[in-house]
């Protein structure tokens, strides 16, 4: 397994050996989000970064999960739609959203290593 | 954000030292939930027992041999043949017939009566009970001197007889001076989660000991305002700006049972509130909108502010409230529809994200109410 990239809009990112990479929240999204109880999954299309492939809803609200970079979306976790809980109890295993292949394989190395989102969490925390 | 300018109850300290998430809400800094989370506190109160602080709620105190009369002139229900130790369900309202709040009124005796109102109106609430009724009776705000606490679930009994035996007796809407741990307490039998429990008014400077000893009790848990809204939700309760306001009477808003036989258009004190004619004229020819309950069909919670489409995708009405129902374990909602979409059983869509989520027409309360009626 490779190492986990990040968002700054608490997504990580994991390339696997065949070339897609998936995609969850962390925990610090699941613990600020609170109880989740529905998942809606992105479609098997391609979508340009930033655009909102999916969404999540908490027992408070709903929020937007953003299309880390341009992709073409290629597996949802069908999980998700019976036990949207799996988002809060495992947010980094059996709770990830979706796999796509993006465009730019070598853009996925360029987001946050853990270091940065580590030092993002804290100065949030600061703020 | 700075919360400088938030108050606090007096279960403030207590609510961070237990970990509680604060959120802003009427003016206070209120926790919206604790580390067990809004699903497992919505299911520990159903099961066993929850304690709410609602100490931002407005305490107020009517005292004058004319109090109850007075108060007949400002709400639609029967004040004046409220007995003694019993709490009644009410509302202002305005010369339209639209709700200022919603309360309670509970009868003390000895010519007092006794308001809880809601905190986000609880000034507004007081002006107009001074302004209007102020020369006939006392207006005595509690609102700095009094803390709220709620125990709600079907444990809540068992809980508090460990500290007065009498309550057990008490059934659905009683009320009375109780004393809890050496301190002078007003008790009811009541509370706005669908369950058994009770309302405990308690001095503000004794409000932290209780709570502590009751939290220390197994079957109690602290639950924040984000359980209270699915758990009133579930028990098809409104929540005052939200689910009914100024602009919606107690017909639109299916709150006819809260107006009193005896001040109907056709009982034996009819009318002498504000709005009573247009209230009339709405009871006799109908209204064009009301308050439904509905159940999505599908997994998608609908939310405050949601088009309802029929089908043929034109509009017909609005979510007021809704969101998860833990207990149900499924979305739930209310929403104002128009009156040739309100029967049971009705189709109707909401639009969620630009897509049609199916919904239908359900009765309330979603989940039973299982007050104590003796």
């Amino acid at each position: 397994m490779s190492e986990l990239r990040f968002t700054e809009d608490h997504e990580w990112l994991r390339a696997e050996a065949d070339g897609s990479v998936t995609v969850g929240i962390t925990a610090f999204a699941q613990n600020a989000l609170g109880d989740v109880v529905y998942v809606q999954l992105p479609e098997l299309q391609t979508y340009e970064a930033g655009a909102e492939a999916s969404t999540v809803e908490s027992v408070k609200a709903a929020s937007g999960v953003y299309m880390p970079l341009t992709g073409e979306v290629v597996a949802v976790n069908d999980q998700l739609q019976d036990s949207p809980e799996l988002v809060n109890e495992d947010p980094l295993g059996e709770g990830w959203f979706f796999r796509f292949i993006p465009a730019d394989a070598g853009a996925v190395a360029q987001l946050l290593d853990q270091d940065a989102y580590d030092r993002l969490i804290k100065a949030n925390a600061d703020a | 954000m700075s919360t400088d300018t938030l108050l606090q109850t007096p279960l403030h300290a207590l609510h961070l030292e237990l970990g509680a998430r604060m959120v802003p809400f009427a003016g206070y800094d209120m926790p919206v939930q604790y580390p067990l989370g809004v699903l497992k506190e919505h299911l520990h109160t159903r099961e066993q027992a929850g304690l709410f602080d609602v100490s931002h709620m407005g305490q107020i105190r009517l005292v004058g041999a004319d109090a109850a009369k007075a108060l007949e002139t400002l709400v639609p229900v029967d004040i004046i043949d409220l007995p003694v130790g019993m709490q009644r369900y009410a509302m202002f309202t305005n010369e339209q017939g639209g709700i200022l709040d919603d309360l309670m009124v509970a009868n003390l005796g000895n010519d007092e009566l006794f308001l809880v109102v809601n905190a986000a109106c609880k000034d507004q609430d007081l002006a107009h009970l001074r302004q209007h009724i102020g020369t006939l009776c006392q207006v005595q705000p509690l609102f700095e001197e009094r803390a709220l606490l709620a125990l709600q679930g079907p444990a809540a009994v068992k809980v508090l007889q460990r500290l007065a035996p009498e309550v057990a007796d008490m059934t659905f809407m009683q009320f009375k001076p109780v004393v809890l741990l050496g301190v002078d307490c007003y008790v009811s039998r009541s509370g706005y989660t669908g369950e058994d429990g009770f309302e405990i008014s308690v001095p503000s400077a004794s409000a932290e000991a209780l709570a502590r000893h009751l939290l220390a009790e197994p079957e109690v848990a602290a639950i924040g305002l984000g359980a209270r809204d699915s758990l009133r939700l579930e028990a098809g309760l409104c929540l005052y700006g939200h689910d009914m306001n100024a602009d919606t009477t107690p017909i639109e808003a299916s709150l006819l049972w809260a107006i009193s036989k005896v001040r109907r258009a056709d009982g034996s004190r009819s009318g002498g509130f504000p709005g009573a004619a247009a209230i009339f004229a709405q009871q006799h020819s109908g209204v064009a909108r009301k308050r439904v309950g509905l159940l999505p069909q599908e997994r998608t919670p609908v939310r405050e502010g949601a088009e309802i489409v029929d089908e043929a995708g034109t509009v017909v009405g609005s979510i007021c409230s809704g969101g998860f129902g833990p207990t149900l374990g499924a979305p739930v909602a209310m929403g104002y529809v128009d009156q040739a979409h309100a029967a049971l059983d009705t189709p109707l869509w909401a639009i969620v994200r630009g897509k049609r989520v199916a919904m239908k027409v359900s009765k309330m309360p979603f989940v039973a109410q299982r007050y104590y009626r003796g």
